[in-house]
């Protein structure tokens, strides 16, 4: 029953969201299996078509996204285990104009690696080798399958980190990162993946092998093509191998909490901390009360004590990551004296990590808050760029204006909350409701974009687009920009094959 | 006629600085120990002997008059009393032995407890030890029960749920045995060794860790109180255990027969 429901709810997302594809594209027949079977071994093609006779419940993790948001009727998925497979593969899919979906862990959550149709979702999970490490300049180069947390393991016992980490590490794929240019927790310290990403290899829709492969920091020779990539959704090819830097592993990290009686004193704070803390400070970010009582209600991380949450609106939490031990503590605690000794204390109180173990705690606070809302109800997520000193306003006027629109009970929408990365200005605004309903989605959309562009923001600053916001790109996007990326799409892609229907349609 | 006060109770709480559970212990290469250059932190079991003390305090008000940390380590175990003091201890005695000393064993520790317990005669004596089972170092899990032989006081081990009765001098303990728990009545003074489930420890808040830096801290030396903490046992030679081999993968029944005989193995004759 919940599946039947599901899927009525999505076909009626898809008929207002989903523009028509731009032409008649061709759906995977027989003939194209026995072709494909001759392309990989048998355990690599699941299809319910002959002679392969996979059922749907084979399909079901390719069709469906995490939060059983999209959906889509792909009746086969490919998972090559060379980047010459992906290429024989695109090769044919071009001649037949059959349309295909690149897909990493599947964790997306704008709904850019499901299927809308009956596209073939080709998996990068088989292509998951490291090709090299170089432990002296840090640099990896691997292919595009490689799940993030084995990334982070590998690289591990060479004293490097991987330069992004998200709450979906265990399962995402670093080709997944990197075509949505997956933002997360350490971005405020090593900076987003057009600077980490070195170089790619992307079999385009044609076929065609570019191998932009490269290991340099420094190559001014002509368009940077490699940026097209990144970001694009697999729009414009199929990344297959990723090579990027990574920095040199922090010797001592640490944590700490901060309970905010305002949110006003969110600004100041960061002004403080950063101040303060200069190059060690490594994350810095914001939860709201609503969040953190939901992380606390569904177990993630262990609360605080009573009395340190006692009239906090908000919280902050920062994390240090730096070469030597006594001088980040130092630092800290310098920074802690000067914040409790105020005249006109930023915070109420805090907790300080004292071992491995709460300092994953406290982490798990935030970063449980995804999953927590996840198990509250149905969520609506917008991740937003905006001013640091709207954050607040965001979230009021949203649960304001669902409450004007008679919204706000528990049959309807239970929660608005936010969080997010303070240091990057990308607040995650999230609408929890007991279903998924269109009236709900009338009251949100265009409402939330129209904000987000009042404070000339942008409607997807790291969760992308995906079949999600494609329709809303204009918010965050002039008329000139919208054409001039049509036509790089046209350019590459002349037949739209390519995740048709995602980014841009 | 008024009721007598009851005599206030003093709990004292050694903890150990160990390595962090959390981090991948590795041989060193002389095969004498393991690498030490790792993150510590309190033993997880001394963390909840702590928090119980606390949560005692918070049960039973004044009726607590102190509550001691201990801890006998290198320089660097003040801060493992630190987080003690942190969480809610009132002051704490650091006995502090050379950075490459031997790790004392737990005769010594009981000892070296006995003598500091002795020395609080004059302030009011102690009347509770709490402490962890075991240290994740070692494992050797005696020290609780050597102390308690060495000063010929109750023990309790292996606690899962503490209740005193402080006008009686009474404790009922709930103690984690095979396949269940047993529930004792001891009389103070009492030593108790603390397990997992006991409690969860508290995370020291920013104005307790504050308030901790100006708590009183007692520095000793083993000669002070005089006890020898050289160790009794030698330790040979310290080895990883045998990696684990993978399976493999067989295409066929054939190829399976064929590497089980290859392992030795035989068909059942009947």
């Amino acid at each position: 029953m919940l599946t039947a429901r599901c899927c009525s709810r999505t076909l009626a997302l898809r008929l207002r969201s989903c523009p028509p594809l731009r032409r008649s594209l061709s759906s995977v027949t027989e003939n194209d299996i026995l072709h494909f079977s001759k392309i990989l071994d048998p355990p690599s093609i699941i299809s319910t078509l002959s002679p392969i006779h996979s059922s749907l419940e084979d399909l079901h993790p390719f069709n469906n996204d995490w939060m059983r948001k999209y959906s889509g009727r792909a009746t086969t998925v490919l998972k090559p285990r060379t980047t010459q497979q992906v290429s024989e593969i695109l090769k044919w899919c071009h001649e037949r104009e059959i349309p295909v979906v690149p897909q990493g862990g599947n964790t997306g959550l704008v709904g850019g690696s499901i299927p809308l149709n009956d596209e073939v979702v080709i998996s990068m999970a088989n292509m998951n080798n490291v090709r090299s490490f170089d432990p002296v300049s840090g640099i990896l180069v691997a292919e595009a399958g490689c799940i993030l947390q084995s990334l982070t393991d590998y690289v591990a016992p060479h004293n490097h980190i991987m330069p992004l980490d998200l709450g979906a590490k265990g399962s995402c794929q670093i080709g997944g990162n990197v075509s949505t240019n997956a933002g997360g927790l350490r971005l405020l310290r090593y900076g987003s993946l057009h600077g980490s990403v070195l170089g790619v290899e992307v079999v385009l829709p044609d076929g065609t092998i570019l191998d932009q492969l490269t290991t340099l920091r420094k190559d001014n020779t002509g368009y940077d093509l490699k940026q097209l990539f990144i970001g694009s959704e697999g729009t414009l090819g199929i990344i297959t191998g990723v090579s990027i830097l990574t920095p040199p592993a922090p010797q001592a990290s640490n944590n700490v909490i901060l309970a905010l009686p305002h949110f006003d004193n969110v600004r100041p704070l960061y002004q403080t901390v950063k101040g303060q803390l200069s190059e060690i400070l490594s994350a810095f970010e914001f939860i709201d009360r609503t969040a953190y009582d939901l992380a606390v209600k569904h177990g993630q991380g262990r609360a605080l004590n009573e009395e340190d949450v006692e009239g906090a609106e908000c919280f902050v939490l920062v994390e240090t990551s730096g070469g030597r031990r006594e001088h980040d503590e130092e630092k800290l605690n310098d920074l802690l004296e000067t914040l409790l000794s105020a005249d006109r204390p930023l915070i109420n109180t805090g907790v300080l990590a004292q071992n491995p173990a709460q300092f994953s705690s406290l982490w798990a606070l935030r970063e449980g808050v995804t999953e927590a809302v996840s198990k509250e109800g149905k969520a609506y997520k917008y991740d937003i760029s905006v001013p640091l000193s709207t954050f607040k306003e965001v979230v009021d006027i949203t649960r304001n204006h669902l409450q004007s629109q008679g919204l706000l009970h528990e049959d309807a929408v239970s929660h608005v909350l936010g969080y997010g990365h303070v240091g990057d200005g990308n607040l995650h605004l999230n609408v929890i409701a007991k279903a998924y309903t269109q009236e709900i989605q009338d009251a949100l959309e265009p409402f939330i974009y129209e904000l987000v562009a009042s404070h000339r923001g942008s409607i997807s600053a790291e969760h992308g687009v995906g079949s999600m916001k494609t329709h809303a790109l204009h918010y965050s996007k002039d008329k000139i920009s919208l054409e001039l990326m049509k036509k790089i799409k046209e350019m590459f892609d002349p037949k739209g094959i390519m995740n048709p229907g995602k980014v841009i349609a | 006629m008024r009721p007598s006060p009851a005599r206030l109770l003093n709990i004292l709480v050694p903890v150990k600085r160990a390595v962090d559970y959390a981090v991948k212990i590795r041989v060193n290469a002389q095969q004498t120990g393991v690498d030490l250059n790792v993150k510590h932190s309190m033993n997880p079991f001394d963390e909840i002997a702590v928090e119980e003390a606390v949560r005692l305090r918070e049960r039973f008000k004044d009726e607590i008059k102190t509550i001691k940390a201990i801890t006998i380590g290198p320089s660097k175990s003040a801060e493992t009393l630190r987080t003690a003091l942190a969480m809610g201890a009132d002051s704490a005695i650091h006995v502090e032995i050379p950075e490459n000393a031997p790790a004392p064993e737990p005769l010594g520790v009981a000892k070296t407890l006995r003598a500091i317990i002795e020395k609080q005669k004059d302030s009011g004596g102690i009347d509770i030890v709490i402490l962890g089972k075991q240290s994740i170092d070692d494992d050797l899990g005696q020290t609780g029960q050597m102390l308690a032989g060495l000063m010929g006081w109750s023990q309790a081990t292996y606690a899962s749920k503490v209740d005193l009765d402080i006008p009686k001098r009474e404790a009922t303990v709930v103690r984690e045995i095979d396949g269940g728990s047993e529930e004792i009545r001891c009389k103070l003074p009492l030593v108790v060794t603390t397990d997992l489930r006991l409690n969860e420890p508290r995370y020291a808040s920013l104005p307790n860790i504050m308030k901790a830096k100006k708590k009183p801290f007692e520095k000793l030396k083993p000669e002070d109180l005089g006890v020898d903490l050289t160790p009794q046992m030698e330790t040979v030679k310290v080895t990883e255990p045998l990696k684990r081999v993978g399976g493999v993968k067989v295409a066929n029944v054939d190829e399976l027969v064929a590497k089980l005989k290859e392992a030795g193995f035989t068909a059942v004759k009947n």
